[in-house]
């Protein structure tokens, strides 16, 4: 399609290699309606915002562009790379949004449809907030800065007191309105901390930015000589270039977490006692009311079958790779993607009652476990900002009984130290390490959460992983493909190319080429049929085929029969990464203990667990279990790591200390994990490890020369020496020095 | 020294548009992309009629 389209230029322009991660298609997704999310944009146009999955080089953002900007009608087509989001407006009623987003589709990207309203993203409006008060912040320092250096040359030379005043009145013409605004951020979460009875790294932000305008507009007032307008001014710009840093550390992986927005939204088709059938929103499904549950659907309710039978991919919820067979009186759960026939299915929860609600519950529970963590930054502050207070204080009373000096004088000095011991080096210390150390883990693939998740992931010793999805690829295939004929695996694959089983399907990747096969009828919960010259042929289970004897190896299996030819056997395997056993071997190598915990057959997880070599190992888990074991491990005082995929993963994701989930995990993975990795290798969770340790070690040089800094410049601020220019060039440089440090993160990374 | 009185609000007239410039091109989503920018330069694409790229 790409090459027909005459866009043969995308695969020059593709800058990665295009085997780091298959392109992913549509096809085993339920179907997504897209009409009505469909807005009008007004001036006669119709507008859709899309999220879109599987966009990793600017390529893919020209093709998907150019694609679209080819079809009559539309007038604007963007994606934006950075949020990966894509905005398609048309001309009403010359294009329609399933049409376009189906062509979008065929290129291998898939979308999610999403309103831009409902994701005001309070952390976007956050970081804008930010960057301007930045902006505002910087142009006051700058300026303040340029006369202050005229003020500190005229100190040296001869500059009459007229003019000096004349420089201290603009600098405070400039400096007053720009911290009035752009210190509100430090400001307003000061107030909440000492509304809270807290202290915080703002409070002496706060008041050491107000003492010292106000002091200062009081010296220039009575013509004096200490006036520290360009400290004030300096301290917010770095301050909020460190704040800024943070925000935008934060907002990367938050693509992944708006995914969870599509979930949930199914509609439920309602079977009324009429005959007829209406569409309406889980929460609304009356337990009791008939639902009908075509193929190929995502079952939006809890529910018990009563007609119809057929398989059910239950992955979502219970990690199992082979899908189950349902029939009447069974019980099927939300999530679950119904594969070969519809179901009439008698709702007996809805909405919020449902088992994956339950699971978004107990997330959410564990998610108040881990708030529990206190950051690195709020430690120091609970310590530093008292004893800055009491330094001050200690300063101010020191010099009135001690020094004998006037009170002014006294509070100038009190004021000096405030200022010097300001934690500029100390707020940059962190995120700046923080931010270079996510933007070379985002250049490996890895999107990283917050900067707090690097602060544990330092400190883990146990790691747990799952085993379908995350140690295996979460994809069968076949187990002896070399020893199948040819013909017989073409011909089976031509067969199952009709069918939504995962077996089918696994089947039909092994042989890409067959093309479909006519006449294929599927009998739901058994397998497909087809006549053939000859009499009937069979492609299904052992029992389905009718096949007496044959190896019994626990393997997942689908038998192929024809007259007159003997029973062939697929069976099939879900293969590990290919890196997982040397990830295995690495990280117990560097001492770390590792466990296995699988909600899949004890059978078919033992085998694995002896090949990779994890001694520890457990199968059969449901979901609460796994998040008991998580809980235990970290009662006996470990630091847990989780590495998990699926739904059932979710809570014990959310409930350890770390979590980390691959890119094709669901959705509710994703969202629960610190971090997410893109692609068919398991090594990013060693060089997340990795990267962390260094990360911490780099923090731990920041602090120390912070602490150092503050060591020398407070007796020299205690002892009345800390002149405005002493103070502004002390800050100026930690803050270089600390920043410079974060960066050789990223150039040992070259 | 008398240069001064019109030296300085010349300087923060100056810093003043550069400022306003910044707030301007932010509040126009220009720093929305800052990946995808950094991208798009170099598509010189002859036959691109629409205003997509």
């Amino acid at each position: 399609m790409i090459e027909a389209l005459d866009l043969g230029q995308y695969y020059r322009r593709r800058t990665i290699d295009p085997d780091v991660r298959p392109l992913r298609p549509d096809e085993d997704q339920p179907e997504i309606v897209f009409e009505p999310h469909v807005r009008d944009a007004g001036k006669g146009l119709s507008e859709i915002h899309l999220l879109v999955d599987g966009l990793h080089c600017a390529a893919c953002v020209w093709l998907i562009e150019q694609v679209l900007a080819r079809v009559s009608g539309v007038v604007w087509a963007r994606v934006n790379m950075t949020t990966r989001r894509l905005v398609i407006r048309w001309r009403a009623g010359e294009a329609n949004a399933e049409d376009l987003a189906a062509r979008v589709a065929q290129l291998g990207y898939r979308l999610v449809p999403f309103d831009p309203a409902a994701l005001a993203a309070a952390t976007d409006a956050e970081s804008r907030r930010l960057l301007k008060a930045m902006a505002v912040a910087g142009f006051a320092a700058a300026n303040i800065m340029l006369l202050s250096v005229a003020v500190w040359a005229g100190a040296v030379q001869d500059m009459g007191p007229a003019t000096r005043a004349l420089m201290h009145w603009i600098s405070g013409a400039i400096a007053l309105p720009a911290v009035a605004y752009a210190g509100r951020p430090f400001f307003g979460s000061a107030l909440t901390a000492l509304r809270g009875r807290r202290l915080n790294m703002d409070v002496p932000i706060s008041l050491a930015v107000i003492l010292a305008a106000g002091m200062s507009l009081f010296e220039t007032i009575q013509n004096g000589d200490h006036v520290y307008f360009d400290s004030a001014a300096a301290l917010l710009f770095f301050l909020l270039i460190g704040r800024y840093l943070d925000s935008r550390a934060r907002g990367k992986a938050r693509s992944s977490a708006e995914r969870l927005l599509a979930i949930g939204a199914t509609p439920v088709t309602i079977l009324m006692p009429d005959g007829k059938t209406r569409q309406v929103m889980p929460a609304e499904a009356v337990p009791g009311t008939m639902a009908l549950i075509a193929p190929g659907e995502r079952i939006p309710v809890d529910g018990k079958v009563r007609s119809g039978r057929g398989d059910v991919d239950t992955s979502l919820i219970d990690g199992e790779s082979l899908p189950k067979r349902v029939g009447p009186g069974d019980t099927v759960y939300a999530g679950a993607v119904n594969l070969t026939s519809s179901l009439n299915v008698a709702i007996t929860a809805g909405g919020e009652d449902t088992l994956l609600a339950e699971i978004a519950r107990l997330m959410e529970n564990a998610e108040q476990d881990r708030a529990g963590y206190v950051l690195r930054a709020d430690r120091i502050a609970r310590l530093y900002a008292p004893i800055v207070h009491l330094l001050g204080l200690a300063t101010f009373v020191g010099w009135i009984t001690l020094g004998g000096a006037a009170w002014q004088e006294a509070l100038l000095y009190a004021i000096a130290v405030l200022i010097i011991t300001c934690p500029c080096a100390l707020a940059l210390a962190i995120p700046a390490v923080h931010v270079v150390a996510s933007g070379r883990l985002f250049a490996g693939g890895v999107l990283v959460k917050s900067g707090g998740a690097l602060e544990r992931l330092a400190k883990v010793d146990t790691v747990v992983f799952d085993k379908t999805g995350t140690l295996t690829e979460g994809r069968l295939e076949l187990a002896d493909a070399d020893s199948i004929a040819p013909e017989d695996l073409r011909f089976a694959a031509a067969m199952a190319m009709t069918s939504r089983h995962p077996l089918a399907r696994a089947l039909v990747r092994a042989a890409p080429l067959a093309a479909v096969a006519e006449g294929v009828v599927d009998v739901p919960g058994c397998g497909l049929t087809r006549q053939i010259a000859g009499g009937e042929a069979r492609l299904g289970s052992r029992a389905f085929c009718g096949v007496a004897h044959g190896p019994d190896d626990g393997l997942p299996e689908m038998w192929l029969v024809r007259p007159r030819k003997a029973p062939v056997r697929f069976a099939f395997v879900d293969r590990p990464r290919r890196d997982a056993a040397s990830v295995i071997e690495s990280l117990s190598g560097a001492g770390y203990r590792l466990c296995l915990l699988s909600g899949d057959r004890p059978d078919v997880v033992g085998p694995l667990a002896d090949d990779l070599g994890i001694a520890d190992w457990r199968a059969g888990v449901r979901p609460d279990e796994k998040l008991a074991e998580i809980t235990a491990c970290r009662r006996d005082g470990r630091v847990v790591l989780m590495v998990g995929d699926g739904l059932n993963d979710a809570p014990a994701l959310t409930a350890a200390d770390v979590s980390a989930a691959p890119a094709d995990a669901a959705d509710i993975s994703q969202t629960a994990s610190d971090f997410v990795f893109q692609g068919r290798m398991l090594s990013p969770v060693v060089a997340m490890i990795e990267t962390a340790r260094r990360a911490d070690r780099l923090v731990k040089q920041n602090l120390a020369f912070a602490f150092l800094y503050n060591a020398i410049t407070i007796p020299v601020a205690m002892s009345g020496f800390a002149s405005p220019l002493v103070a502004a060039v002390a800050m100026s440089t930690s803050s270089l020095i600390v920043v410079a440090n974060a960066l050789r993160l990223g150039l040992k990374a070259n | 020294m008398s240069g001064l009185l019109y030296l300085i609000p010349i300087a923060l007239l100056l810093g003043g548009v550069g400022l306003a410039a910044f707030l301007w091109s932010m509040r126009s989503g220009q720093y929305d992309d800052l990946d995808g920018a950094a991208h798009r330069i170099l598509f010189d694409d002859d036959n691109d009629q629409s205003g997509s790229t």
